[in-house]
């Protein structure tokens, strides 16, 4: 008995071997393994055996039944997963084909610079401030120091509303607003970033609306240091961490000291060149201590605060950072120019 | 403001210090150098040369044959100059000679003569057409007889000077003079300088007040007023030296008396006039306010209009200047003129201003009046001219100036101590410091204690606090020895508002939507700017503020809408064959609900976006999706969405909108926007093809959002769909029926979404099917399924009954 067991584990373990398609598994399932299969009849003879054999061979009997099954999902998986390739190699598709479009769109390339400078004097404390865009005389002149019929209100040729009325010129008028507002007697650390208006033809390098972004701290002790060292953790974070800063002396009638503030080139590294003029700096804002006349203007003891301001076009420092070599881009709003910057 | 180098140099010694050198350090201390320009550098080889004789060329009529003495030879050369003549000094490049035009001479036959080198006109040698003195502006030019025959040119005519321009900012108008530069140049470079010679002797024979009186009618606008008379002066050119300063500092020479005056007017900073004595009509001047209906011929020759605010230089009877600005006509120094009257003045700056404004003039004259003169400089800018009028001008300068005088030439002193000096820099100078700068730059100065008393120079006009001072000190001492810090002390978290972070929210959703961004002008033409208004706006009546004096149609008036913008950036791409395009853009619309604006207009945030051609293309997939309303709809429901706020939309209709594809956009039942399809007219006019557009007023939406969603729990327990169809007349909008489902079916009722809009074959005339798919759900339990019915029975009954459907079976 023990060796028909083993002669139907071959004969089994063959055939399954060679089987072709599931089909035929199915059928030879039943041939061994059936309720009518040749195992089962083996076994039937089983009660003939005497008390001490039944053990082995019944152990025996489970391990071909055992070994029989297992060749037979075995080769089932393995006759399916060829299937399965055969089918898979017949679904083969054009990689290179070009994939669905998915559409982003995007900033503006100067709200991206905006929110990069918030962003960077955020994290130094500072709060950001906005203010109207039709302004009054009195907040965009007279506030900071420049009373009507001063030279100095040459410099901004302003497109008037009425007498009073006027779109602003500078951005300036908020850090007013906000001195006033804060009636003299808490310390300020803000930015104000917006749209302002002038008189000037369009051009490469002129727009007559174009955005600044400024800032003011007022505390006790401020110094022209503390400006200097904002203006130079300003100009590393935007332009880079090898640049450095230089300022020169200027004017402004809200501040006094005024300064510009050049950084060095980063296209020759401060040798000179074309970019710079051959000067090796580039002229990138201007700034100053707040005047103290303007500093009382809006309550602030100017014998107790000082301050510093400052205070950029953002469309000069997105074109020295970007390369861009026309201001009117800005406004023109070519999908090809703006789908250049688009930082979502 | 241009600054000779060599002129410079007769105040300054700048032996040690190059232009480039001298530019550079006048930038960083305080006057920005925008430029260099050297004059002629490259002219070699050309000598003053002495022309013997001037014949006719044999062969050429319009050419002479000249020999001219250069010194070590002399040289037979042809000239086709006019005005060449024999006698003369003149410009002799000679053979191996290099112009600045880069033009070598060399030895050549002229129709069969030979000429061995050229004769110059100034021109040539290289100087700017524009300053070319008019006596030689067509031919070569002729020095004064006692040029040296053989010396080079370049040295005589200043061709080598390097001329510096300097960016005077209106608080510096002390360096709108040479005095005024050479005091900055002497504090920057540590150097001593030289003042001008004001030594005059007078003719003790003739008495200024026997020819002329002065009267001021109008003290406030004119406090100082001197008038130098000045005899018998001959008119000719201008000392050579002098003609070469003034064509490199920008001037055009005429003769001596004009030059003079504009010789000084550079030298002091203090503009002068010089009227002929004789023409001048009587022997007063009378300076007042100008009358209405008063007119003046000016010196170029345009008839002006005057008015009370034009302060006028007559002589008792009518005007014969606009004080500070220009000279009349009638009273110009001519070829004939032989007695001067001299004017040395102080005009006050918002007066000249005024002028200048109303007329348009501006000179270098009105330009310093209005940036303030110095007041110690007046009177001694008049003496300084008269002694040059006596040595080149052969003038005879009558005795004592006759003046009226009520200006006010006192100091200011300022105190300043080194403490604060140090404390508002952020540094420890020495008091040394502080008073070596003081002193570089000529200011007086006393001690008391700790203080330090500046008497500040009445010529520094922009000096007059502890500020002034101090920017003074940094500016000499130097910037770059500044340490950098940060503010120490008071700190506060830094941030945006919740409005600004809703902004930037709004930007991200908009931006990820797939809409680009874009930034138009606020200013519009006066029609745009009153088109596509929110329905805010249109509540009460609203008017565009529009500019006093707009540059230009195209940008007169503020925007109410950023539409009209927009579709004009839509143009400019679509002219451009990029015609899928899909903006937003987040700006103020201006609102004045005055008719005469007098109060800032409103000023409300608006975002807005425009979008045609495809939305979606996939070529060779056959995927094309133009945009159409729902695109356009589905963009603002996805961000009122993203936002977590509930808006409705209600057909509307709108002027530059298609009648039929317009939604208003309510926002707790108040209108706050609209989105629909451009009006195909109005879209003709704008040159855009099929567009749809959105606006809404964010004011409205940042009243009543809500930065901090609350927290909802996940539903634990399963929902129950069920669908209907409804069959409806056609002009039953959709949505309505949808509100009234959810309506009937709160609290259960979750969602309410149409999957299916059917109208056509198999439809009743004027019927619509729409299906509706309701989502059953309660939080707490699971639905029965019986409750569900019942629901879903009442919809049916109710909605039935509300719009006279059917279920479509």
């Amino acid at each position: 008995m023990k060796e028909e067991l083993q002669a139907i584990e071959s004969e089994a373990l063959a055939a399954v071997e060679k089987a072709e398609d599931s089909q035929a598994l199915q059928e030879m399932k039943v041939k061994y393994l059936g309720k009518k299969g040749s195992l089962t009849t083996v076994l039937r003879g089983m009660g003939k055996l005497s008390k001490e054999e039944r053990p082995i061979i019944g152990e025996l009997a489970n391990n071909v039944r055992a070994s029989i099954t297992e060749a037979l999902d075995a080769k089932t998986e393995k006759l399916e997963r060829a299937a399965l390739d055969k089918q898979l190699e017949t679904e083969t598709i054009d990689v290179t084909l070009p994939g669905n479009p998915v559409h982003v769109g995007g900033r503006h390339l100067l709200t991206s610079i905006m929110e990069e400078i918030e962003d960077l004097f955020i994290g130094m404390g500072y709060e950001v401030k906005e203010g109207p865009e039709v302004e009054t005389d009195y907040y965009n002149f007279e506030k900071l120091n420049l009373p009507k019929n001063h030279p100095a209100r040459d410099m901004q040729d302003t497109f008037f509303i009425t007498n009073e009325l006027l779109l602003r010129t500078q951005t300036s008028p908020v850090q007013a607003r906000t001195m006033e507002a804060y009636q003299g007697n808490r310390p300020i650390k803000m930015i104000c970033p917006g749209k302002v208006y002038r008189r000037d033809t369009d051009d490469a390098t002129h727009s007559h609306q174009f955005r600044q972004i400024e800032g003011l701290v007022v505390d006790k002790n401020i110094t022209l240091s503390d400006l200097k060292g904002t203006l130079d953790v300003f100009a590393k974070k935007m332009f880079g961490k090898d640049r450095k800063i230089r300022l020169r002396p200027s004017f402004f009638p809200f501040t006094e000291p005024s300064v510009e503030m050049d950084v060095s080139c980063k296209v020759c590294n401060g040798e000179g060149c074309s970019v710079c003029k051959q000067t090796g700096w580039i002229e990138i804002l201007g700034g100053g201590m707040v005047h103290p006349r303007v500093l009382e203007m809006s309550g602030y003891d100017s014998t107790v605060y000082s301050g510093f301001a400052f205070g950029m076009g953002q469309e000069r420092i997105a074109m020295l950072k970007y390369g861009v070599n026309d201001i009117r881009h800005f406004y023109t709003n070519d999908v090809r120019f703006l789908s250049q910057y688009h930082q979502a | 403001m241009l600054v000779s180098y060599n002129w410079l140099r007769n105040y300054v010694n700048l032996d040690n210090v190059t232009p480039e050198e001298l530019a550079e350090k006048i930038t960083r201390s305080g006057i920005e150098v925008e430029g260099i320009e050297y004059l002629a550098p490259k002219s070699e080889n050309i000598v003053v040369g002495y022309v013997k004789s001037c014949e006719k060329h044999p062969d050429a009529d319009k050419l002479n044959l000249c020999q001219v003495d250069v010194g070590e030879e002399s040289l037979q050369i042809i000239c086709g100059a006019p005005n060449v003549g024999s006698g003369q000094k003149v410009a002799v490049a000679k053979p191996g000679a290099k112009l600045p035009n880069g033009m070598k001479i060399k030895k050549v036959k002229l129709r069969g003569v030979e000429s061995n080198g050229m004769i110059c006109s100034l021109q040539e040698l290289g100087l700017d057409e524009k300053y070319i003195p008019v006596d030689v502006a067509e031919g070569i030019f002729v020095f004064p007889e006692d040029a040296e025959v053989g010396v080079p040119v370049q040295e005589l005519l200043n061709l080598d000077d390097a001329i510096l321009d300097l960016d005077v900012l209106a608080n510096r108008p002390d360096a709108l003079s040479m005095l005024g530069v050479a005091y900055e140049v002497a504090a920057i470079l540590n150097q001593p300088m030289e003042l001008p010679d004001e030594n005059l002797t007078v003719d003790e024979s003739i008495e200024a007040k026997d020819y002329i009186d002065v009267k001021i009618d109008s003290i406030e606008n004119n406090p100082y007023y001197g008038a130098f008379i000045i005899r018998d002066v001959e008119i000719k050119p201008a000392p050579l030296w002098m003609r070469n300063y003034l064509m490199a500092s920008g001037i055009r020479p005429i003769n001596n008396v004009v030059d003079i005056t504009n010789f000084v007017l550079l030298e002091y900073g203090q503009p002068l006039h010089a009227f002929d004595y004789d023409q001048f009509g009587s022997k007063q001047v009378v300076i007042r306010q100008g009358k209405v209906n008063e007119t003046m011929v000016t010196l170029d020759d345009q008839e002006r209009q005057l008015n009370e605010n034009n302060l006028v230089i007559t002589n008792g009877k009518e005007p014969v200047a606009l004080a500070g600005v220009m000279g009349g006509a009638d009273s110009e120094v001519t070829d004939e003129t032989t007695n001067l009257l001299l004017e040395a003045a102080y005009f006050n700056s918002a007066s000249v201003r005024h002028t200048v404004k109303q007329t348009g003039l501006r000179s270098e004259s009105s330009t310093r009046f209005e940036k303030g003169v110095d007041p110690n400089r007046v009177k001694r800018a008049g003496i300084r001219a008269c002694s040059l009028l006596q040595k080149y001008a052969n003038g005879k300068i009558a005795g004592g100036v006759v003046e009226v005088d009520e200006l006010d030439k006192s100091e200011k002193s300022v105190t300043v101590t080194t403490a604060k000096i140090n404390q508002r820099l952020g540094m420890e100078l020495d008091e040394k410091d502080v008073t070596s700068v003081l002193s570089r730059l000529q200011f007086e100065f006393s001690k008391n204690g700790e203080e330090i008393i500046v008497q500040v120079p009445t010529r520094r006009l922009d000096i007059s606090i502890f500020e002034d001072i101090l920017e003074e000190v940094i500016r000499i001492y130097g910037y770059d020895h500044l340490p950098y810090t940060i503010p120490q002390g008071w700190v506060q978290a830094g941030g945006l508002t919740d409005i600004q972070l809703l902004q930037r929210e709004i930007k991200n959703y908009l931006s990820s939507a797939g809409l680009m961004e874009t930034l138009t002008y606020s200013l519009t033409n006066e029609k745009d700017a009153k088109r596509f208004l929110t329905p805010d706006i249109e509540e009460k009546p609203a008017y565009s503020v529009g500019l006093a004096m707009p540059m230009s149609e195209e940008h007169s008036h503020l925007r109410l809408s950023l539409i009209p913008e927009m579709l004009r950036v839509l143009q400019h791409n679509v002219a451009r064959t990029q015609t899928d395009l899909a903006y937003y853009e987040i700006g103020k619309v201006f609102i004045s609900r005055e008719e005469e604006i007098t109060n800032q207009p409103i000023e409300n945030l608006h975002v807005a976006g425009a979008l045609t051609g495809l939305w979606h293309n996939h070529p060779w997939q056959q995927e094309k999706k133009p945009v159409d309303f729902y695109v356009a709809k589905g963009i603002v429901e996805g961000l009122f969405a993203h936002l977590e706020l509930n808006v409705t939309f209600v057909q509307t209709k709108m002027e530059d909108m298609h009648p039929g594809r317009c939604a208003e956009i309510r926002l707790n039942g108040k209108g706050i926007g609209y989105v629909g399809q451009v009006h195909p007219l109005t879209a003709k006019d704008f040159d855009v093809k099929e567009t749809y557009v959105f606006e809404i007023d964010l004011e409205s939406v940042f009243a009543v959002h809500q930065l901090t969603p609350s927290f909802t729990d996940i539903p634990r327990y399963p929902s129950v769909t069920r669908d209907i169809a409804f069959i409806l007349d056609n002009d039953i909008p959709a949505g309505d029926v949808q509100a009234v489902i959810k309506e009937i079916g709160a609290p259960l009722v979750k969602e309410v979404s149409i999957f299916d809009v059917y109208q056509g074959e198999h439809m009743e005339e004027g019927k619509k099917s729409v299906a509706y798919r309701l989502l059953y759900q309660d939080p707490s339990r699971t639905l029965k399924d019986d409750e569900v019915d019942a629901s879903y029975q009442e919809i049916i009954e109710k909605v039935n009954n509300q719009f006279g459907s059917y279920v479509r079976s």
